[in-house]
């Protein structure tokens, strides 16, 4: 049996106030060595402040077939940015 | 980076006659475009297969490459040395994780890769099949393995597969202190005793050649630089970036009272670049065969690491297993 | 101007006798910085030697990840050894530099305990040695910032973060080889084993330690071990190990009396310093 240690996706908040991003992967035997390995990989130079670790195989993505069904028909609705709409310059706290 | 083309076969050559025409042009759009293309869209075979073995050559490359440099890592002279040497290695355990991790989302796994290495048929860059003899070698190591490795890996972080190009982002920012680290060690053997100065001249006259190896065969014996090109993931042709090593490393060694070993080494005003001496390809070949003065040993040390470990990662693998199932049973 | 008060002979009798010879400095009190020496000595010798050996792994460990952790952890311990060894250099006040300390003295002036320079083994050994070791250097360093010399508090402060990571990845190693498979659990004993007999020094009270004691320097190392035995059991168990039956203390280090392992490593340590005493690297 010489089969390799599941992947793990890592995620890092580099500082207070930002969300996790994915920073990349490692592979180990299990959720604690995992966060280990991505301490020791992800943010050996001051990168991260906290760490998600998710087994790769858990992670759900859309289909790249789907992009357009997914994705285009967001493209006209215009209405839902507050540029979309005309205000005077008079008016403010709007 | 390390990423010597180093195979003629894999090349896409009937490529259109397999693929589904369609989806091809609309792929050679995508990337002529400069768009990215992610692990889950659409590829054709000969892509994946060039990228494949182009990364996980990348990746084999930096964790060989631990071993020519952690050869002296228990020598090293001071303790600010000895730190900033395993800093270094350290990161290039860490690229080569980084560009596993990249393959990996190709569809090969990281055992797959690292067997292959093991059985001899995945490559690696020939120069980590040079043995480091003196401290000197560490020092011309970080200048002129790293200074080359930057020259190919800057323009990768623009390559075409996303996740190759973030590794390679991640990969260049770590990097930029390996190049300086060296030429630091060399301006001190330069100023230093007589014997620091012929073990630095020496080192330098080992490493010269085997540098400009580095970048591959010559233009016209890459028959697939175009294809690699065309797909981005390839920015700068084998003798374009050699040239510019050649151009930028020459003035760095006059400047610490180097030599470089090349006796046709000459300044060419009109091409506004160094005119320099025949690389001996036929050596390079050889190395790229397996026949490098310590190639044996380097895969020997891989192999044991590997063996050696095995019962570690088994161990690892059933008390997770245990541990699964004792929660399971809770 | 305020006049002076009149300087009587009497006085100028007890100023000759305070200050023979002119000296307008503070008095040294040189018993002080010996034992300050000695301490700092002693803690940056046991992190770079475990440093060096754990740094003999790198480009050889089971995995890439865990050749990753090893030479995170041996970074920290150059880096503390860096901090220790100047400040013994400082104590000794003979003009000499950490590097000096590191490179430039002889076996019998190395002042680390036995634990640290045992060799690596195999991943077992490895970290068995460390386990035990981190688990003590954590309690030490965690009484160490109350050190009454401010730097060596000050780098126990920054370090003892650092060992207490070293101090769990290593539990966590022990407990998956102790549990993993019927190899790896053999391989755990014996590491373990190797290891048992140099735990009492670590809790040796010699003079040095009694004295740097006295002096507020280092926390009672009686306490600390009431802490450490509790931890080594409770890691042990979850591993499902027994605890080795206690074997006949080996000492000396911090005399300076070592295992043969010692003088090999210093040999390939200490190479270039000692061949070429003139280069400055």
């Amino acid at each position: 049996m010489s089969k390799d240690w599941p992947l793990w996706e890592v995620f890092v908040r580099a500082k207070g106030g930002m969300s996790h991003r994915h920073v990349g992967s490692v592979h180990a035997p299990d959720a604690e060595i995992a966060l280990r390995h991505a301490r020791d990989t992800y943010t050996r130079r001051m990168e991260g402040i906290s760490l998600w670790v998710v087994p790769s195989a858990q992670i759900v993505a859309s289909d790249p077939a789907d992009d357009a069904q997914n994705f285009d028909p967001a493209q006209d609705k215009i209405y839902r940015h507050p540029t979309f709409y005309d205000i005077p310059d008079g008016i403010t706290h709007i | 980076m390390y990423t010597t083309e180093l195979s003629k076969s894999a090349s896409g050559a009937n490529v259109q006659g397999i693929e589904d025409p369609a989806k091809l042009a609309a792929f050679e759009a995508r990337v002529a475009a400069d768009e990215f293309i992610e692990p889950k869209d659409w590829m054709p075979e000969a892509y994946r297969r060039t990228l494949t073995r182009q990364i996980s050559q990348h990746a084999h490359s930096e964790i060989v490459g631990m071993l020519p440099e952690g050869n002296w890592i228990s020598r090293a002279p001071s303790l600010r040395r000895k730190a900033i040497l395993l800093a270094k290695v350290q990161d290039e355990a860490g690229h080569g994780l980084y560009l596993y991790s990249a393959a990996e989302t190709l569809g090969t796994s990281r055992r797959e890769m690292i067997e292959a290495l093991h059985s001899g048929k995945a490559k690696y860059s020939t120069i980590f099949n040079y043995p480091t003899l003196t401290w000197a070698d560490i020092g011309a190591i970080g200048w002129l393995v790293d200074g080359a490795a930057i020259m190919n890996q800057v323009p990768l972080q623009r390559t075409s597969y996303g996740p190759y190009a973030r590794a390679m982002v991640r990969v260049c920012k770590e990097e930029s202190f390996h190049q300086r680290q060296g030429y630091e060690i060399c301006m001190a053997m330069m100023a230093g005793t007589p014997d620091q100065q012929r073990m630095m001249q020496d080192a330098f006259n080992r490493w010269w050649w085997p540098s400009l190896m580095m970048f591959g065969p010559t233009d016209d014996n890459s028959p697939n630089t175009a294809q690699s090109m065309r797909w981005r993931i390839k920015r700068d042709t084998n003798d374009e970036l050699r040239q510019k090593f050649v151009d930028i490393t020459a003035p760095q060694a006059d400047a610490i009272g180097l030599t470089v070993p090349d006796p046709d080494l000459k300044w060419n005003e009109a091409k506004g670049g160094y005119d320099f001496g025949a690389v001996d390809w036929e050596e390079f070949y050889a190395v790229v065969k397996g026949e490098g003065p310590v190639a044996k040993e380097r895969m020997k040390a891989r192999r044991d690491a590997w063996e050696k470990g095995a019962w570690v990662r088994e161990a690892a693998a059933a008390y997770a297993e245990k541990q699964a199932r004792k929660a399971q049973a809770a | 101007m305020p006049s002076l008060p009149p300087i009587r002979p009497e006085d100028e009798a007890v100023a000759e006798k305070i200050r023979p010879g002119g000296a307008f400095d503070a008095p040294v009190d040189e018993a002080h910085g010996r034992i300050l020496f000695e301490l700092a000595l002693r803690l940056g010798d046991d992190s770079l030697i475990l440093g060096q050996r754990l740094a003999e792994w790198c480009g050889h460990a089971p995995g890439v990840e865990v050749d990753l952790s090893l030479a995170n952890m041996a970074l920290d311990l150059i880096g503390q050894a860096t901090h220790f060894l100047t400040i013994a250099a400082e104590a000794e006040g003979k003009g000499r530099s950490a590097d000096d300390l590191a490179f430039r003295r002889d076996v019998l002036d190395f002042k680390n305990c036995l634990l640290v320079e045992q060799p690596n083994g195999d991943f077992a050994q490895t970290m068995a040695r460390q386990f035990l070791f981190s688990a003590w250097q954590k309690r030490l360093f965690d009484g160490l910032t109350a050190c009454a010399d401010d730097r060596i508090a000050a780098v126990a402060a920054k370090a003892v973060k650092e060992v207490a990571y070293h101090e769990e990845l290593a539990a966590e190693w022990v407990i998956r080889l102790g549990d993993g498979t019927e190899e790896s659990r053999a391989r755990m004993i014996d590491g373990l084993d190797w290891m048992w007999r140099f735990i009492p020094e670590l809790f040796e009270t010699d003079e040095v330690m009694t004295d740097a004691a006295a002096r507020g320097l280092v926390p009672d190392l009686a306490s600390i071990r009431i802490g450490y035995d509790a931890r080594v059991r409770a890691v042990l168990a979850e591993a499902g190990l027994e605890a080795p039956a206690d074997q006949r203390p080996i000492l000396g280090g911090r005399r300076g009396h070592h295992s043969e392992h010692l003088g090999h490593l210093l040999a390939v340590m200490q190479y270039l310093p000692r061949t070429y005493p003139d280069a400055v690297w």
